[in-house]
């Protein structure tokens, strides 16, 4: 069977305290030696990312969030066209539906959240923060083994 | 009974923007503000930190333009470890900046451009706000989607092969560059795969400009109308020939007239000529020209601004359309706000057919990368960032500490033209309407957005972005409410 190919894309701003989860966890994933995920991150996600995850089967979109509940929310994504007022940043949702449009393909993609707490610069993640941190990792790390035995589409 | 329009993010800790317009009882405009709410604990935060981290901490300030950032600090500690004032480095490290530089305007441009602007222009200002976005472009435009995502992924991957990373890169340090380009970096670049090569590049930019100046010519009365205001500009230009200067220049300006108001003043020198005003219903500043005072003083900054203030642009077709963007006015400044995303895709030109030009250069791949000389106490770095002039101003003790760091932001800058735009829709678009439907407020967001201000700054965390647009009365009660985002 082929194995399928896996990316988790984790984004925010390391400089800016519990925002810095989405790109913590793609770096600690991304040391795991025994790790299926291809690593991917930035401070944002932006219009060119859907070329980007178009050569992906499966896709998990990583950030800190707001207002999710402890110690992390891992979820199905649809595409969506929901564009914020800024765009400066878009949704995973909108880069799903963007890849879908220009590129035909839409991969399996998962919305992983992590609640944080502060978001002051350069102070390191709070401790609450980096225990919702390690369960997605645990997590994440055991559901990887798993990905072999999911059907890969919408 | 007046009423308050209110433009405002829910939960956004810094970063964010907020627009207020203010009617009487006949809808008449009362007053009208753009608050930008900018974040100052920056530059305490950077104190006490050693000068060589400032190129890569102050990325941690802006993830639109990082590069940015980190250039312009760079050019700042450049001059305190006496490496000169922005000639003075190796051809090798000054070519790898320059082409790191040209790589963040074209992408930031580029996603400008197709992300933001062609919504807009593509399905009209008054279009079905459903479709009206990216997505909606991609589904009835795929070519010119497409050609907006590759454009993106061209510069970023020029952005990681000089910056060493992705985000958070450390390519540019106090004196040069810590790497320089492989020859197959270069040969990716010069001769990849279609379509991510320079030459497709320059093609694809040289349709953007086509595709804009289609668009004009067939809706001239808003392209040309549309937040136009007379105001002074300014930027930076090539010392000696007034070429227009991303880099690394001399700071000049011109009134609405186009007579020069500050005269190739040295980057070293900035703080005699400009100052930062303060408003009481804003934490964020006015910058203005001394010399004319606050009232007077004020300027835009950013692409229309720069080939406002710049002679000519050192490339060939960027200069060709340059010449036609000139003569629109007959030579006087651009004073339209639209046309703002005319300068910025002939900007998008000139930064591709800069990159082929540097792409070309065998200076790119030695390994002379840095200069060192006699240290300092003081030192500015001055650059053309995608959405204007972008200072840098740090002091550093004998122990090699910052004491003291002063930013003046591109978005800063534009603060009182992003103000002037959103009362030019006030009046013109908003005045005497019982209600605005959702095509009205979007003008008023056409209107900051020819800008490109970076409101987002920063915190992106889910939840962090939303949008309130809200009707008030005078007495602050809501009569109507929109969430975006």
């Amino acid at each position: 069977m082929k194995k399928k190919k896996c990316l988790l894309f984790g984004f925010g701003n390391i400089g800016r305290q519990d925002d810095a989860l989405g790109i913590m966890l793609a770096e600690k994933i991304g040391q795991c030696t025994n790790s299926c995920f291809d690593i991917d991150q930035n401070f944002q996600l932006n219009a060119e990312d859907a070329l980007t995850i178009s050569e992906y089967d499966i896709v998990i979109f990583a950030d800190a969030c707001v207002d999710t509940k402890a110690p992390f929310c891992f979820q199905r994504l649809k595409p969506d066209s929901e564009i914020s007022f800024s765009t400066h940043a878009m949704h995973p949702k909108s880069i799903l539906a963007l890849c879908g449009e220009l590129f035909d393909k839409i991969p399996r993609a998962y919305l992983l959240t992590m609640p944080g707490y502060e978001w002051e610069f350069n102070a390191p993640i709070t401790p609450a923060a980096q225990d919702n941190l390690d369960a997605a990792f645990t997590f994440i790390d055991q559901w990887g083994h798993t990905l072999d035995n999911l059907a890969v589409g919408l | 009974m007046g009423k308050k329009i209110t433009i405002e993010p829910i939960t956004r800790v810094e970063g964010h923007g907020k627009v207020t317009i203010k009617l009487d009882d006949d809808n008449n405009i009362v007053e009208s503000r753009l608050h930008i709410v900018e974040f100052r604990g920056f530059e305490r935060f950077v104190q006490g930190r050693p000068y060589w981290e400032a190129p890569v901490l102050v990325q941690r300030l802006c993830g639109i333009c990082p590069v940015s950032h980190h250039l312009a600090a760079a050019k700042a500690m450049d001059v305190v470890v006496g490496a000169g004032e922005g000639n003075g480095l190796t051809p090798t490290a000054d070519k790898v900046r320059r082409l790191m530089h040209y790589g963040q305007i074209f992408q930031s441009h580029v996603l400008h451009f197709f992300h933001l602007v062609s919504p807009d222009l593509l399905f009209g200002v008054d279009g079905d706000p459903a479709t009206r976005n990216i997505v909606g472009v991609a589904q009835q435009f795929p070519e010119l989607a497409t050609q907006g995502v590759m454009m993106r992924k061209f510069g970023q991957e020029i952005i990681k092969a000089t910056s060493g990373k992705k985000i958070h890169g450390t390519g540019a340090i106090p004196g040069g560059v810590n790497k320089c380009l492989t020859k197959e970096d270069v040969d990716n670049f010069l001769h990849g795969a279609d379509p991510l090569n320079i030459d497709k590049m320059i093609s694809w930019a040289s349709d953007a400009v086509e595709l804009f100046k289609d668009y004009h010519l067939k809706n001239k009365k808003f392209i040309d109308e549309f937040a136009y205001f007379p105001s002074n500009h300014l930027s930076l230009v090539r010392k000696g020939d007034g070429a227009l200067e991303l880099y690394d220049g001399v700071l000049r300006a011109v009134d609405a007239d186009g007579k020069i108001i500050l005269n190739d003043v040295d980057n070293q020198e900035y703080h005699h000529h400009i100052a930062e005003g303060v408003k009481s219903w804003t934490y964020m500043k006015f910058p203005f020209l001394k010399h004319l005072g606050k009232e007077k003083g004020w300027f835009r900054v950013g692409p229309l601004a720069r080939l406002n203030v710049a002679e000519f642009i050192p490339s060939e077709k960027a200069q060709r359309e340059f010449e036609l963007f000139r003569a629109y006015t007959h030579g006087k400044p651009n004073q339209s706000s639209m046309h703002m995303h005319w300068a910025r895709l002939i900007e998008v030109l000139h930064a591709a057919e800069e990159m082929k030009r540097l792409l070309l250069d065998p200076d790119l791949t030695k390994g002379d990368l840095m200069t060192t000389g006699t240290r300092k106490g003081e030192g500015v770095g001055i650059i053309e960032a995608p959405r204007g002039t972008l200072f840098h101003h740090y002091k550093v003790d004998p122990q090699d500490h910052i004491t003291m760091c002063n930013l003046i932001v591109s978005t800063t800058c534009n603060n009182e033209p992003m103000n002037q735009a959103v009362n030019w829709v006030a009046r013109n678009v908003i005045a005497g309407n019982e209600k605005v439907p959702e095509h009205m407020l979007n003008q008023v967001e056409v209107a900051i957005r020819a800008y490109d201000p970076c409101l987002s700054c920063a915190t992106h965390a889910m939840g962090k972005m939303p949008l309130k647009i809200s009707l008030e009365d005078q007495s602050g009660n809501i009569l109507d409410e929109v969430i975006k985002g």
